[in-house]
């Protein structure tokens, strides 16, 4: 390749901007960011926590699952401003500090529940959502397979992925219908 | 003791990593200050360019460079024809940016570099581009005709290959025989759908010279080959890296897709790197589909069902280009005798050019077609000799003692006859008639009738030659600070759990835990030679030079430690990470023994001062390194199959119908799976399970569908459906292990097994659990609500 002189090229676009502030995974967060960024580009991009996939950016696959306010959503619809002033979390917080993982990871590792590991953070921040809500868990297979249903995998066949889902009910000591 | 390797279900070596949000997929690479593309594509099937005006685009703030076909240079050139194959008639293959003509809805037509995605996106409709609209014909059959719109002006009725192959006499077969069964079978286009899109990243150092590439592909030796040569530069300057890939399914090895040329080419012209992130809508328009072909099989058998000769002959569809030559008609025309004798066959096959995506091998090139027309015709000749579907397939197998078996005349994918290694075929037929069943089924499905409920008995046999040559080679060597083991191969994963099963093959030979090898592949810069992860080949091809290449290190450790423990070699053994004299406990670690086997000036850290305990590593009054010996515990081997060997498997499922909404529901499915000696059960399973979700997704619920003008009508998740765990069974595994004779490992391939038979399953389900209706059986996949409807409707039609 020949040596070119440089282009001259902005830093950034030009897209009218905006302050947000933010607790993401429990830690305060303060940007400027464009209005129409998505949350999933805002994790990934702008706060580096790659965590997070992008599988459709149209809501369908589960990828970008992270949790608003301890609710499951898709960070693929939402806008980084509309999470302003809200606590967001990730599948970077779910583990403890010291890498000890989550009975929902340990579960997924003991029943290789993942391959690619594409679809996987969604589905682990799903589940943990559902784990969270107060409540009765539903463990049986159509119960679970329910509870896996705003998530896609295309390697697995969900068939592990139900059966981590009651290994990690069994670790919690949560128990369930079914 | 250390875990046991080979044949356990070993956890997997990197899944707290991918568990964690670790993964580094393409878009996870840091890379400072890069740009971003987006294309521009056309949104015809078939037209003419007249005129692109850019202005608009490259003076839009944020906007770094945009290209057209005109300022690419030596890149404006039509890409390899991958497999040449001498019946290829004019064959076309893709372009980086379309020049004159665009031949599918999707084609990249401009390439817009911006600061970031947004803005490159909108600069790409600020492009105008005029196009002159051209007519096409997306039928199959009528695009053969000498009528018919051309998708390439010179290519003569569309046909890009016509190729006929025989085996035996079926002439003379047909003449004998004294029953025909004759039907057409259609299977329609799907596309693999990976979880994560393609994705291409690129950064070029003006100071070293070097380009380096971040590629989701599974084939990234071989795109270090292509880049050097399109590029010109020295292939040691250019490092092809596919880092976590998010599944790939025979989609991401195209060489080349536009954007992999593209992407380091305005790496190197903007002095920045460069990122595509494919998204799903372009996945669907851009990325490489499959499965469309009309098959008519007749088989020639006599009244006691023994088939005697087929014929086959089928259009398949290629899209808009052929880069693959015949690859998955031809898998496809070999493997549609699957596990029967039929001693005479001719196929014939017809590749298509159609103005829609290009085809390229999904999972399962051309397997499950095959499958679907042979079992098909099987379920037919059954039910014109008033057989039992069990019975006639019983009476047609291959059996243990006929192998090999081998079709002459029939070239296989590898250019060799077809050649089946092993089997147990009518034992994992009587297997899976004894788990399902079948006596008691049919009680439970005329009870389940009286009820107003329909249960069928699907029902499908499939075989799948895997582990394709060339070559794959393995690397072992022994760090001397850790005592780690670290394996390269020049192949890549794609969540399969290579790391995990290539581990395993090692730890055995020298004694250590699978967690202590660390496999790196799919890194030009580590390892780079090799070819690609394709046609279930990683475990049979890989897997055996890493096994070679583990045994030559092993036998390294066994001499330098003979000579450092002044041992005989029988006497030792490898455990627990050591070097053992049996039934003492004198022995040395592994990085001990590594360290003692580099000699050393500098007694650096405590195992260069251990090794010093021990006699020396080498046996020689000469140099410390003999003439012709290297430092260290290091070695390489390679592995060249000599031919495909051939898996199999028997699925059947028990499927209600609800003929009100037309709906299914699996209540069983069960499979019998036999690919060799398997390396880690739990990673069978696994690749097994999967396969039959995108084959339910394939039988059932996934089909690219195109309006008359080549419109894609459906490019998006939200209407192409693939299945969630609400749609996916439950699958009952058994396995057999039937080691194959060509290999060390004696193993078989896995990874498309799990697809293949799930359309026949389901069809023959459906065919049976609506008899009451007397439903035609049905003939093409994927099925679904409307199919059901029609066929009830079209069988009240017929009634008296």
């Amino acid at each position: 390749m020949s040596r070119r002189i440089a282009p001259v090229l902005a830093e950034r676009s030009d897209d009218p901007r905006r302050a947000i502030n933010l607790t993401v995974n429990g830690e305060a967060v303060t940007r400027d960011v464009s209005t129409r960024l998505l949350l999933s580009d805002f994790l990934r991009h702008d706060l580096r926590l790659t965590g997070t996939h992008v599988g459709c950016e149209h809501g369908v696959c589960g990828c970008c699952t992270v949790l608003i306010d301890g609710h499951s959503a898709r960070s693929c619809l939402t806008l980084a401003v509309q999470a302003d002033g809200s606590a967001i979390r990730t599948i970077e917080s779910v583990a403890a500090d010291d890498g000890t993982l989550h009975p929902v990871q340990r579960a997924f590792k003991e029943c290789h529940a993942l391959q690619c590991g594409f679809c996987t953070p969604g589905f682990v921040m799903s589940i943990v959502s559902h784990f969270e809500e107060a409540g009765t868990l539903d463990l049986s297979e159509d119960g679970v397979r329910e509870m896996l249903s705003g998530n896609l995998c295309r390697c697995t066949g969900y068939q592990n992925i139900v059966a981590a889902v009651r290994r990690a009910a069994e670790l919690m000591g949560r128990g369930g219908k079914g | 003791m250390a875990t046991r390797g080979f044949g356990a279900p070993v956890q997997r070596t990197n899944d707290s990593r991918l568990l964690t949000g670790g993964g580094h997929y393409v878009d996870d690479i840091p890379l400072a200050g890069a740009l971003h593309v987006a294309f521009v594509r056309s949104p015809f099937a078939r037209a003419r360019i007249k005129r692109i005006d850019v202005s608009a685009a490259r003076a839009h703030s944020g906007v770094a460079a945009v290209y057209t076909a005109d300022d690419l240079g030596a890149l404006d050139v039509e890409m390899p024809l991958l497999i040449p194959h001498p019946c290829l008639i004019g064959p076309r293959t893709q372009r980086p940016l379309a020049r004159g003509d665009v031949h599918h809805v999707g084609q990249t037509v401009a390439m817009v570099v911006a600061v970031d995605r947004y803005v490159a996106e909108d600069a790409a409709r600020l492009i105008e581009v005029d196009y002159e609209p051209l007519p096409v014909e997306l039928d199959l059959e009528k695009a053969i005709k000498s009528d018919a719109p051309l998708v390439h002006g010179d290519v003569k009725n569309n046909i890009a290959a016509h190729f006929v192959q025989t085996s035996g006499d079926p002439d003379g077969a047909f003449a004998r025989a004294t029953h025909f069964t004759k039907i057409r079978v259609r299977v329609e286009r799907s596309t693999a759908a990976p979880m994560e899109c393609r994705a291409v990243a690129a950064r070029y150092d003006t100071v070293s010279g070097e380009l380096t590439v971040w590629d989701g592909t599974q084939a990234p030796i071989s795109v270090r080959g292509g880049l050097a040569s399109l590029f010109g530069l020295d292939e040691d300057k250019v490092r092809v890296i596919a880092p976590d890939v998010g599944g790939g399914f025979g989609q991401k090895v195209l060489l080349f897709y536009p954007d992999e040329i593209l992407v380091p080419f305005a790496a190197m012209r903007l002095g920045r790197p460069v990122k595509f992130i494919e998204d799903r809508s372009e996945n669907f328009i851009g990325s490489t589909q499959e499965r469309t072909q009309i098959h008519e099989i007749e088989l020639a058998a006599t009244k006691d069902g023994d088939v005697l000769a087929l014929r086959d002959s089928f259009l398949h569809d290629t899209g808009a280009y052929i880069p693959y030559g015949i690859a998955i008609a031809q898998v496809a025309s070999t493997s549609i005798a699957g596990p029967y004798r039929v001693p005479n066959i001719w196929v014939e096959f017809k590749a298509v050019y159609t103005p829609t995506v290009p085809v390229t091998p999904y999972r399962g090139c051309g397997r499950p077609h095959a499958c679907f027309a042979i079992e098909r015709a099987m379920d037919q000749l059954a039910d014109e000799l008033g057989l039992d579907r069990f019975e006639v397939r019983r009476r047609n197998l291959i059996a243990p003692a006929q192998f090999p078996y081998t079709r002459q005349g029939l070239l296989f994918a590898d250019g060799l006859a077809v050649t089946y290694d092993s089997g147990e075929y009518a034992k994992a037929l009587e297997l899976i008639a004894k788990e399902i069943d079948v006596a008691a089924f049919r009680q439970e499905q005329a009870t389940a009738l009286k009820a107003g409920r329909y249960l069928g008995l699907g029902l499908a046999f499939y075989v799948e030659g895997t582990g394709l040559g060339p070559y794959e080679g393995g690397h072992v060597k022994v760090h001397p600070i850790t005592g780690k083991v670290y394996v390269n191969t020049g192949l890549s994963g794609q969540g399969q759990g290579h790391e995990t099963v290539f581990a395993q093959i090692v730890a055995d030979q020298l004694g250590v835990d699978p967690n202590d090898v660390i496999v790196v592949e799919g890194d030009t810069g580590v390892f780079d030679w090799g070819v690609a992860t394709f046609a279930s080949r990683a475990a049979v091809v890989s897997g055996n030079a890493i096994h070679k290449a583990a045994l030559k290190a092993r036998a390294i450790v066994l001499e330098a430690a003979s000579n450092m423990l002044e041992a005989a070699i029988d006497d030792l053994e490898l455990v627990d990470g050591k070097v053992r004299v049996k039934g003492t406990d004198r022995g040395a670690t592994l990085a001990e023994v590594a360290t003692a086997t580099n000699p050393l000036r500098y007694a650096f850290n405590k195992a260069a001062q251990s090794a010093t305990q021990f006699a020396p590593a080498a046996r020689h009054d000469g140099p410390q390194l003999g003439e012709g010996r290297a430092p260290g515990i290091e070695a390489t081997d390679y592995y060249a199959p000599p031919h495909a060997t051939w898996a199999y498997g028997v699925h059947a499922a028990i499927v209600e119908v609800d003929p009100g909404l037309c709906s299914i529901k699996f209540h069983r499915y069960l499979c019998v799976h036999d690919c060799g000696n398997m390396i880690n059960p739990a990673i069978v399973e696994g690749q097994v399970m999967g396969g039959v979700a995108q084959g339910v997704g394939g039988a059932f619920y996934e089909r690219v569908e195109y309006d008359v003008d080549g419109n894609p009508r459906n490019a998006n998740f939200m209407d192409f459906l693939v299945p969630y765990a609400t749609e996916v069974p439950r699958v009952e595994m058994h396995h057999m292990e039937t080691p194959s004779p060509l290999n060390p490992l004696g193993v078989k391939g896995v990874g498309e097994a799990g697809c293949i038979a799930v359309g026949q399953v389901l069809a023959s389900a459906l065919d049976d659990a609506l008899k009451p209706f007397g439903v035609a059986p049905f003939r093409e996949v994927p099925l679904s609500p409307n199919a059901i409807f029609e066929a009830i409707e079209a069988a009240k039609g017929r009634r008296p």
